[in-house]
């Protein structure tokens, strides 16, 4: 039986209590994992600034070839995962197992955080807007600014020796957010997703491996009281969950909440009678990885044409059915925890007793589909004549979208907050319009669909922002010493 | 899984030693609380068809001669001890006495109460025998950190202080506070409210009060350790040579991280587990490689079983999981066979303890989802 110990700052630790972790369709123990106790997360926190001062210690420039190294080994060598080893095909196989996920897109995943690793150097230049990187580790860095030139002290000052994050089990796909935290010098308190211990585990192997100091890094898999103590020790938290949960930390400078995406494609008057154009782009948005993404659409609005659009939509969607997850043309990811897809079923079957909705993919039979250990929920399309039924502000872990009919000019009142907008409209008065939204997050303006990211930019803010305040510095050189 | 008992297996003439003990117990307590001039106005008013709670259909004096008779009463429920009239918990004989009342839950609605003459004192009299001299030494000052205002536990350790000859320094800790804190997300609030508690302990640990031992809970333990070392020193240097942890769950994980990381080999931790409505179990020091904490309730003045989840009727095999179901057995209180919201392994009776125990204690797990549990 694999064991995965808690590892605090690199140092394996083998709890008392251990959970195990079991493959969601045939209920075989895949691996045993120490419980850590919030106390001992509280304890270990006395050695966070160790973990900056041990990354301080080797120039970013150098960080970035180790990610780099670290991407090809996370996805392509055997790899130490607790008191065993892992391939890649194992890792996608564990992951798949437990998460519900296909393989396939375990291993597209992989691919994506591999992606990521490799253009570090091109990703932090994007995010720090051209900044020279060792301003970071300095603390502060000269700039030459304006015609005559001008040299400009400029100061980033490092909010927190670490990162903490709280990691969900349904989407492998969010670890593409904390891979430059390291090449940054600030150092991971990870808490794994219950069912996903799999990223955290495999991708600290890869950096230490690749010459990151295992004292840089911690990992603490628990209950809710390792959470909470996660997010107490740790000045800077990224945490995933659901509304309540990102109600819960809106406002807390500490903590930088990920739910729910609502994201969005809105068709303008001005296209909107070539919808079936867009058709394959509204499709992929709302079906890719399973629909688990925050960036997956959950929305599409449209000021006339919606039934058919609805109806053109279902037809795709509608017959996917539940496949092994090793089959290669798997789409859909399973429930695997017990009673939550009869949850979201029922959520969905009150909506639709209100007027102003209709199933348009009923005809391809029920939804939910009940096996021994696992449940799934099929593609599910639902037409809606206004924004008014409640089901248009509903969003779950399956490809399903609302086709919401409603007039341009209303729109922007209406989306509410909306992670991804793919706005396909040359309108040029909307556009801008659409660009002064503040509660759209990521804009596309094109036919571009909700899950296509470009890596350059910043997700949900920007993560160098708030790592680091930006603040005035001046310096007499003669006394400057660092 | 493991029936080891912590102080070697009772023998058979020492168990049935004890299960006559408390047959005669059952007997004498179910005479004093139906006894008609004397007894408890809600049990008498239950046989009498007079309690709206309760009706029993049978004399107890005459039909319960044992313990295994209890089950007669069906299950005792917690919500009768919701509101008042709290008199009618009163047996007839101590309606002059001084009264205390206890309260537990309380958050929000009406809180459970349980009246007390001197149970408490009684049930922290008989757990003082249970500490070891070396390190609760009789005479010591004591620093209690834990929850207070209506709980019991702030009079019940200041009396266990004081009937071992010291002085009892208090921390004020609301726990229905804390409850609110965590449900409301003020996460913030509840790290500074602890951290006010904490300010108050260091506060009376420099005060040169010669404190020796401690009662407090295993969350505020670990943040006052983790103060302490923040501070370059530690509850051992700190003169702390004995700590009564209880009040919220432990696991064996907790205790053997507290003791490798933050006791060491000086200071001893007696966990305990207990209530209101029953008094306290204790259980020894765990020790390596299992750190197993196994308590004993006070039998025969309570008695912890573990029971099947689908047949309370049913007690399990030693060393099999079932939920704890709790009996109280005092003059001042009767309460049979309390369905508890915990859970736990069955246990053999042990040498020092000749009746069956309970380990690896946790929240029942059909309510462990929804109650919020070990905040203080």
């Amino acid at each position: 039986m694999l064991h995965i110990p808690i590892s605090r700052w690199g140092e394996p630790y083998k709890s008392m209590d251990l959970d195990k972790v079991v493959h969601f369709a045939s209920g075989e123990v895949m691996c045993e994992v120490s419980r850590a106790n919030a106390g001992l997360v509280e304890r270990d926190m006395r050695h966070a600034q160790r973990a900056r001062d041990v990354l301080r210690e080797i120039p970013i420039k150098e960080l970035i070839g180790m990610m780099k190294k670290a991407g090809e080994l996370y996805a392509n060598a055997e790899l130490p995962c607790g008191d065993g080893t892992q391939t890649p095909d194992q890792f996608a196989r564990m992951q798949s197992a437990t998460t519900g996920l296909p393989e396939h897109m375990c291993k597209f995943n992989m691919e994506k955080n591999n992606f990521v690793l490799a253009n570090m150097d091109n990703i932090l230049d994007s995010l720090t807007r051209g900044l020279d990187l060792n301003c970071l580790s300095r603390g502060y860095g000269i700039e030459t600014r304006g015609n005559p030139p001008v040299q400009i002290p400029v100061s980033y000052q490092a909010q927190t020796p670490v990162l903490g994050m709280v990691l969900p089990s349904n989407s492998p796909g969010v670890h593409t957010l904390w891979l430059p935290i390291v090449p940054m010098q600030i150092g991971l308190v990870l808490k794994p997703g219950p069912q996903e211990p799999w990223t955290p585990y495999r991708m600290a192997s890869a950096f230490i491996k690749a010459g990151v100091p295992a004292q840089a890094i911690a990992i603490y898999p628990g209950l809710g009281d390792v959470g909470a103590a996660v997010l107490a020790g740790s000045p800077r938290s990224l945490i995933f969950g659901g509304t309540a949960t990102v109600e819960q930390y809106k406002g807390n400078p500490r903590v930088q909440a990920h739910g729910p995406g609502f994201s969005k494609i809105l068709l303008g008057e001005d296209k909107v009678d070539q919808w079936e154009k867009y058709l394959d782009i509204m499709v992929d948005s709302v079906l890719m990885n399973s629909g688990r993404g925050c960036i997956n659409c959950s929305g599409i609005w449209a000021p006339r044409h919606t039934k058919k659009i609805a109806e053109a939509i279902a037809d795709r969607m509608g017959p996917v059915e539940p496949l092994p997850p090793e089959d290669p043309k798997a789409a859909l990811a399973a429930f695997t925890v017990p009673g939550q897809a009869d949850g979201v079923w029922k959520d969905i079957e009150n909506d639709l007793k209100q007027s102003g909705t209709w199933h348009a993919t009923e005809k391809f039979g029920p939804r939910l589909v009940k096996k021994e250990r696992c449940d799934y929920l099929r593609p599910t399309v639902i037409h809606c004549t206004s924004p008014e039924p409640n089901i248009v502000k509903k969003e779950y872990m399956f490809p399903f979208c609302t086709v919401v009919e409603c007039p341009q000019d209303q729109m922007l009142a209406k989306i509410g907050g909306t992670l991804v907008c793919s706005a396909i409209t040359e309108d040029k008065k909307w556009q801008r319009q659409l660009l002064d939204a503040t509660h759209i997050d990521r804009l596309n303006i094109g036919a571009l669909p909700t899950i296509k990211l470009n890596w350059l930019q910043p997700h949900e803010g920007n993560i160098v922002d708030f790592l680091f305040r930006a603040r005035a510095f001046q310096f007499d050189k003669d006394m400057m010493k660092v | 899984m493991s029936t080891t008992a912590t102080a070697g297996t009772a023998a058979a003439d020492q168990v049935k030693q004890a299960q006559d003990k408390l047959d005669a117990h059952v007997r004498e307590i179910i005479n004093w609380h139906f006894d008609p001039d004397n007894g408890t106005p809600f049990w008498l008013d239950a046989v009498a068809g007079k309690n709206p709670l309760l009706k029993l259909d049978f004399d107890p004096r005459k039909e319960v001669k044992s313990f295994a008779d209890l089950k007669k009463f069906g299950h005792f429920e917690d919500d009768w001890l919701r509101g008042g009239p709290l008199r009618r918990w009163v047996p007839k004989a101590f309606h002059q006495k001084p009264i205390y009342v206890f309260e537990t839950g309380g958050t929000t609605g009406i809180p459970k109460s349980r009246v007390v003459v001197e149970d408490h004192w009684t049930d922290y009299e008989m757990f003082s025998d249970t500490l070891p001299e070396k390190y609760f030494p009789k005479g010591s000052n004591w620093l209690m950190l834990g929850p207070s205002g209506p709980r019991r536990l702030r009079l019940a350790v200041e009396h266990l202080c004081q009937y071992r000859g010291g002085i009892c320094f208090c921390v004020d800790l609301d726990p229905r506070w804390v409850v609110k804190l965590i449900k409301k997300g003020w996460m913030e609030h509840l790290k500074a409210y602890q951290e006010h508690c904490i300010d108050q302990a260091m506060t009376v640990l420099s005060a040169s009060h010669d404190i020796k031992c401690m009662f407090t809970t295993p969350k505020l333990l670990d943040s006052l350790c983790t103060r302490l070392e923040k501070e370059g020193t530690t509850l051992a240097k700190q003169g702390i040579t004995g700590v009564f942890c209880g009040g919220t769950e432990m696991t064996s994980q907790w205790i053997r991280f507290a003791i490798e990381e933050f006791l060491g080999k000086d200071v001893y931790i007696a966990p305990t587990y207990g209530n209101t409505l029953m008094g306290l179990a204790a259980a020894d020091q765990p020790v390596p490689p299992d750190y197993k904490i196994c308590y004993y309730a006070p039998q025969p003045r309570a008695v912890a079983e573990v029971v099947d989840f689908d047949n309370y009727d049913q007690l399990v095999p030693h060393g099999q999981e079932g939920r704890v179901m709790l009996t109280t057995l005092t003059k001042e209180l009767f309460v049979p066979r309390f369905m508890e919201r915990d859970e736990g392994l069955r246990e053999l009776p042990s040498s020092k303890y000749p009746w069956d125990g309970v380990s690896g204690v946790k929240p029942f797990r059909a309510f462990a989802a929804t109650t919020t549990v070990g905040v203080y």
